[in-house]
């Protein structure tokens, strides 16, 4: 088996080069090599992680963006909930008093418009005591009875007041 | 090995040869060096050429080398944990190196010098020797304690303390004849059965027809190679680093 020969002078020579190349890939490999791939490796870790920053920053905002949208869209909508309550109270208290107005307003033609009514009964019946009385002294002329003009009208009256109604 | 008087010659593949001509036979450089300059260069290039645009989205050589790095770094820290990390361009080189060597020797013609006992030793001492000098570094005295554990009685101490030294002198031992075994097994079959081919491939008529089954055989053994070329590397790396968890931790 030749790697047991250890006769052979290559045997020695070739374990002292092993250990110099050895020692050489190490040397090139930690002090140029590996520090290159850990800086790419840190580089990227490091633009990953701001990135993720920048989104998480970026969603934060919108996030607040939308609240603020929602806060506003509640205000105004409850500003114009205040709004349409007030022109309900306001048109109700208007047509209130306007209806209200009005009823006095009727209420006093109804009560003058009874005033003349009974105005006028008034002075119908009052007319018509007055030609019941004529009639009747004419009548009692007629049938040449004397009577006294008091009586007439006191007896007119009783029978319009009995009748009457 | 002698099949009808043709020798299978399954061992010359491993023979050391001076490289590089007359210079190189002057300072006894080997074909085997020169497998180990090459992987080294190949290290090299893949980790500075492959990283070169220092892209944020990796192209594909970026890609290899930044697996490579991320592998055994998280290795490193699975494995020794946050102190490991001084340790990891140490393990990196180590596996890079076995890989790359281990690899290679699976190319036609190519020289495997992880197949060589002599250099699988050497790295497992450096290893051995790093361990150690960790070890005495971080805990000084503290660190014969690791011979005879906290809390076993006392009496079992002259059974115990033999059993972990020679547990830990064998350590180098077990990690170079595990590297050197798998790869000269690895070698040896595919030799011999690529023998088996052309042999085979010379017997008259039905010869082809017969050599066809070493040879799906030996497609089938590169595939297995493939594999056992990483799993060594990676044995040798992950032993390492766990032992490297002894020194700092002392279990």
């Amino acid at each position: 088996m030749p790697q047991l020969d250890f006769a052979n002078p290559l045997m020695m020579s070739k374990l002292v080069w092993l250990l110099i190349i050895f020692g050489f890939l190490f040397f090139v490999l930690k002090n140029y090599a590996l520090p290159q791939v850990a800086s790419v490796l840190d580089e990227r870790a490091a633009r990953i992680a701001a990135d993720l920053n920048a989104a998480r920053d970026a969603q934060a905002a919108g996030e607040a963006a939308l609240a603020e949208i929602r806060a506003a869209t509640a205000a105004a909508r409850a500003e114009a909930q205040a709004a349409i309550a007030a022109a309900m109270l306001d048109a109700q208290t208007k047509s209130a008093a306007q209806a209200a107005e009005i009823n006095a307003r009727l209420a006093a033609q109804v009560a003058q418009a009874e005033q003349q009514v009974r105005a006028a009964r008034d002075q119908a019946m009052g007319a018509l005591r007055g030609v019941a009385g004529e009639t009747a002294t004419a009548m009692l002329d007629r049938l040449a009875i004397q009577a006294p003009a008091n009586d007439v009208t006191a007896a007119v009256d009783r029978a319009a007041t009995q009748g009457g109604r | 090995m002698a099949v009808e008087g043709k020798a299978i010659d399954a061992l010359s593949q491993f023979d050391l040869a001076p490289a590089l001509g007359a210079v190189g036979r002057s300072v006894g450089f080997t074909q085997s060096n020169l497998y180990m300059l090459i992987s080294g260069g190949l290290i090299v290039l893949l980790m500075m050429w492959g990283m070169r645009h220092r892209a944020i989205v990796p192209g594909r050589m970026q890609s290899l080398a930044e697996s490579a790095y991320g592998f055994i770094d998280d290795m490193v820290l699975a494995q020794i944990g946050e102190e490991g990390r001084r340790f990891f361009p140490f393990v990196f080189t180590l596996f890079m190196f076995i890989l790359f060597g281990n690899m290679l020797g699976l190319f036609p013609y190519a020289f495997t010098y992880t197949s060589h006992i002599s250099m699988t030793f050497v790295m497992a001492m450096i290893v051995f020797v790093l361990i150690t000098t960790v070890a005495i570094m971080l805990h000084g005295k503290k660190f014969l304690g690791y011979f005879f554990p906290e809390g076993a009685p006392i009496w079992l101490a002259p059974i115990i303390i033999p059993v972990e030294i020679v547990s830990y002198l064998s350590r180098p031992i077990s990690l170079s004849i595990r590297l050197f075994a798998n790869m000269v097994a690895g070698h040896v079959m595919l030799k011999v059965f690529a023998t088996f081919v052309v042999m085979l491939a010379g017997l008259g008529a039905v010869g082809p027809f017969i050599a066809v089954m070493p040879l799906a055989i030996n497609v089938a053994l590169v595939g297995f190679e493939v594999l056992v070329a990483f799993l060594q590397a990676y044995v040798f790396a992950i032993l390492t680093c766990i032992y490297l968890h002894d020194a700092v931790h002392l279990h």
